[in-house]
């Protein structure tokens, strides 16, 4: 016997006889010969714990984590700092082994952290009403408008430019099936084109998609952009990024019906894509047609205070074809990061932590500027993210600047050629709490450098080797 | 090893104190982050007034201490697999192993950011590529995205795929299989990909009905979604008529991968003549289930499938030559290079993807741990699991048919797969209890129940599924703690059906907490 079973001949003897059959292998009895595997899989055979550790290990050492360089990539997931208490309170047993609380007499604790979740998270978007959280942040824009679809019943979306690629992606695939199609709203100076969105916008707009700050890093004009949709009856659905919610107005009140987007930033690790979560907030009236988990507050049979998971009623194990939608898991775990992270932030934290960002990522703004063959791609105001152009060509030059200052121990950021033909030449800067002045100062001098030494080989025409 | 079970109210003073959330603990101006400081020249009016918040969140305002001793006692009012048995039928509630915990928070896995360049992520890379085709193999179908987040996500990508399958050959299809023992996330899956839902009966046997199936199928039809063994924990032995009859119309036959733990080693979806398979690698490959996700549903698809999975996709190439451009594919091994590893996007003009389904590769952590897994059992250890949780589930099954078959009869047939479905109807006609009060009563006895209540087509349903991971005693424990609620109940029903009694709260009311939601903390 291999891994985590523990029949011994004596249990196996006394377990066959009880069955009534004189092998394992009479009860797969039921296996038609014709789809039989008829051989061992062919797998590696199993390793003792220790060798398992090195071959993960020596995986984990070909990879150049952010532990290993200096980075400023950013572009949808971000370096910030996960506190010591986030990983200690995840890792217990009794929040990490549990299924989803089913039984709630036996899953207070985790269905009081979903209510706890709930509400930080209706904090921090200005409304009413959070499910206990979905798969990630592009998934729920795809959800959101499928809602905004169950509600209205109208057959177009509207998406920004500004939204991240992903999510604009993610709802084209998703968008094929219930039936929906999709239109985009360019940028002007790199915010959403309002005269564009108003030319676009007619009765049978379902919904518009706008995130905050866009993917440029540029912070929206939320409240004219919604004003524009609800004339004619369309829902906003915002994507945003909550750790800048400390300084930027909550899309709530700006008037968005819904407010959704990826969670990482709070208390959860890269792990190269996930697993993190995406949070879900809407107006009150949307509440029965959320999709996902949610907790409620009851009172048990002696009347003390408890929660449940409630208007089940929306959902797939209930209402089968008729459910809201098909989602089953939620990511309860790393919503707990969540919610742990925004205690640990706490009221004045958010705030404190928004603001350093601003400062810092206006300096590296401002520096990087400066340099020779560097200027911004935008002036729109930024908080955490911000984008400029390289003069060194198109995409395969600031791809070659990108790999020069990886040899220098820096990660400069994201080629937004990746994503957008018109930029070709951009890139785009993440400062999270974790990157100091001097590291702002060092991305500038290896950066300065690589432009210049790019610049040198396109002038002398050589082939460049990186 | 049954905990006596208890009538008395909550244990602990923990227990029995009020619950108090978060928001309502801590102080005005107390707190736990201390923001770096600033290091920059202070600049003011960086963001308009009127894009500025007003009012900033009303987050908690607590100490480092305090936060951590809610949130632990918070943990101690929840029941995990770690503390007891969890036999929650088609979730297979295995052991954890805590390998997978240490190896995917090393700093090269948990800190890699998704957009690091394929150049300096080729450990994460080597791992998928490596999981993929593992994931090919238990299968028994050549390609892998590992793209979708749950096994929903995985269905969907599953009916999408076929919807672009049947497309690019110029059909319109409209309609979706599903049995009447389904998951609730097939027929969900169907409407939200356009489809619609139409039920197959059960014959007698717990099994498709293969007439009803053949009156159903036409080329209106697109897809069959089906679990083997189905959620009656029975192998559906009609399974390669089936497969007939859905090919013949040119309608594919998807794999629901909730139960593939019954099968490893024995059988592939693949062999049965599955198109599409999905993994749930949260239950067959012990991804914690974190109380509720995260979880991973990766898809396993034939070559006809295959032009249209999910981009992206991980390959392996030949290697980058010295001067950074990719050697010619006829370079690459053959000069001794070691492989590359890369992201395909396939979004190239002829490309029939059918796009993302997520933001980045997908929930790289848990292939981590699944990837550890794989590695830890091999092929050997793969099939022991399939023949410990066949075993186990049997081993139950046949303890309680022998001492409570009467009241809880076993709802088809004689024995079963890796979980097995019994109706509690005799138990609620004669006794007077619900299956829901004999899962209460269960609490009291300190092990987490069955799944109640699912599947649908069996009336009073308790879903039992032990996985291979418990011992004899656990299961010998499980079975006593079921007759002895029964034979309690023979003398005096009242006490289940007011279960449970030692937990941190007794039965919610849980209408009204639909009907007055309340659901989230007033500030």
């Amino acid at each position: 016997m291999a891994g985590y079973t523990s029949v011994t001949p004596e249990d196996l003897e006394h377990m066959l006889a009880v069955i009534g059959v004189g092998s394992i292998e009479e009860l797969f009895d039921a296996i038609p010969e014709g789809v039989r595997l008829g051989r061992p899989i062919d797998l590696p055979p199993g390793e003792p714990e220790q060798a398992v550790y090195a071959e993960l290990r020596r995986l984990a050492a070909r990879n150049v984590s952010a532990e290993d360089e200096i980075t400023f990539l950013g572009a949808g997931m971000y370096d910030h700092y996960v506190p010591s208490i986030v990983d200690m309170l995840m890792s217990r047993s009794e929040f990490l082994t549990p299924y989803t609380p089913y039984q709630p007499e036996v899953s207070q604790g985790g269905l009081q952290v979903m209510f706890e979740y709930q509400t930080a998270i209706s904090e921090l978007t200005g409304l009413p009403v959070s499910n206990a959280s979905v798969y990630e942040g592009p998934s729920a824009v795809g959800a959101a408008a499928y809602m905004a679809k169950l509600a209205n019943k109208r057959p177009r979306v509207l998406v920004s430019r500004g939204v991240h690629p992903h999510s604009r992606e993610t709802l084209a695939t998703l968008a094929v099936g219930y039936g929906t199609t999709m239109g985009e709203i360019g940028l002007d100076d790199s915010v959403t084109d309002l005269a564009a969105l108003r030319e676009a916008l007619s009765d049978d707009v379902s919904a518009i998609v706008i995130q905050q700050p866009n993917f440029l890093g540029a912070v929206e004009d939320v409240a004219a952009l919604t004003e524009a949709a609800h004339e004619v009856g369309a829902l906003v659905i915002c994507a945003a990024d909550p750790l800048t919610l400390g300084v930027l107005e909550a899309p709530g009140n700006q008037g968005v019906d819904v407010c959704v987007g990826e969670g990482q930033s709070l208390g959860n690790r890269l792990d190269y894509g996930g697993p993190s979560f995406g949070f879900f907030a809407a107006t009150e009236k949307h509440l029965r047609s959320m999709p996902g988990r949610i907790a409620g507050e009851t009172t048990d049979a002696d009347g003390r205070r408890g929660f449940v998971l409630t208007l089940q009623t929306r959902e797939q194990h209930i209402r089968r074809e008729k459910a809201t939608s098909n989602i089953c898991t939620s990511q309860a775990l790393n919503a707990l990061g969540g919610v742990v992270y925004l205690s640990w932030l706490g009221r004045q934290g958010i705030v404190d932590i928004g603001e350093l960002m601003l400062q810092r990522t206006h300096y590296a703004r401002e520096t990087l500027a400066g340099l020779d063959g560097v200027s911004r791609l935008h002036d729109q105001p930024v908080v955490r993210e911000f984008a400029c152009r390289l003069d060194v060509g198109a995409l395969d030059g600031v791809e070659r600047v990108l790999e020069r200052c990886a040899a220098a121990g820096v990660n400069a950021g994201y080629a937004l050629g990746r994503s957008y033909e018109e930029h070709g030449d951009g890139l785009l800067v993440a400062i999270t709490e974790q990157r100091s002045r001097e590291d702002i100062d060092r991305l500038a001098a290896v950066l300065g450098a690589a432009v210049a030494a790019e610049q040198s080989v396109a002038r002398s025409g050589a082939g460049v080797s990186s | 090893m049954s905990i006596e079970a208890t009538t008395q109210a909550g244990s602990t003073p923990q227990q029995r104190e009020r619950a108090t959330t978060i928001f309502e603990k801590g102080a005005p101006g107390r707190r736990a982050f201390r923001a770096p400081a600033l290091d920059v020249p202070p600049v003011e009016g960086l963001i308009p007034d009127a894009l500025r918040r007003a009012q900033p969140p009303r987050l908690p305002e607590a100490s480092e201490p305090e936060i951590v001793r809610h949130y632990v006692n918070l943990s101690k009012r929840n029941f995990d697999l770690d503390s007891g048995f969890y036999p929650l039928g088609s979730c297979t509630m295995k052991h954890n192993p805590r390998l997978h915990e240490r190896v995917a928070a090393l700093p090269g896995h948990a800190r890699l950011h998704p957009l690091q360049s394929p150049r300096r992520a080729q450990g994460a890379l080597e791992l998928m590529f490596n999981l993929q085709e593992a994931l090919a193999e238990i299968a028994g179908l050549p390609h892998v995205s590992l793209q979708p987040s749950a096994g929903s996500h995985g269905e969907l990508a599953g009916v999408l795929l076929t919807r672009a399958y049947h497309a690019d050959r110029g059909e319109e299809r409209t309609k979706v299989l599903t049995p009447d023992s389904a998951h609730g996330t097939n027929p969900a899956t169907v409407t939200m990909a356009g489809y619609e839902v139409v039920k197959v009966a059960l014959d007698a046997a717990g099994g498709v009905d293969l007439g009803d199936l053949r009156a159903k199928t036409d080329e209106s039809v697109a897809c069959l979604m089906l679990t083997n063994p189905s959620t009656l924990g029975i192998f559906d032995q009609n399974i390669e008529e089936m497969a007939s009859i859905v090919h013949d119309v040119g309608a594919t036959l998807y794999y629901d991968g909730a139960n593939l733990n019954a099968i490893m080693g024995y059988s592939r979806p693949g062999d049965m003549g599955f198109d599409i398979v999905h993994f749930n690698l949260h239950k067959t490959f012990t991804q914690p289930h974190g109380g509720g996700g995260p979880g991973a549903g990766p898809i396993a698809v034939s070559d006809r499938i295959e032009p249209f999975l999910p981009r992206p996709q991980v390959v392996r190439r030949p290697p980058w030559a010295p001067n950074g451009e990719r050697a010619s594919a006829n370079g690459g091994e053959a000069n001794g290079g070691p492989p590359v590893y890369d992201l395909d996007e396939r979004d190239g003009p002829d490309s029939k993807s059918i796009g993302k389904l997520r933001g980045f590769q997908g929930n790289y952590g848990v292939f981590v741990r699944t990837y550890a897994y794989i590695r830890s059992l091999g092929a050997e250890g793969l099939k022991d699991v399939s023949e410990v949780a066949v075993l186990n589930a049997n081993y139950v099954l046949a303890r309680l048919r022998a001492e409570v078959g009467d009241r809880l009869p076993l709802a088809f047939g004689e024995r079963c797969m890796h979980e097995f479905v019994l109706s509690g109807a005799p138990m609620k006609k004669e006794l007077g209890i619900r299956t829901l009060d004999l899962a209460k009563r269960l609490l009291d006895h300190g092990m987490h129940p069955p799944t109640v209540y699912f599947p649908l087509v069996v009336d009073e349903a308790l879903l039992v599924e032990p996985t291979e991971t418990e011992t004899r005693e656990t299961l010998d424990a499980f079975v006593d703690a079921i007759v002895a609620i029964i034979a309690e109940a023979e003398d005096d029903p009242e006490i289940a059906r007011n279960a449970p009694y030692g937990t941190p709260v007794r039965r919610l009311d849980e209408a009204g907490a639909a009907k007055r939601p309340r659901v989230r903390q007033a500030l």
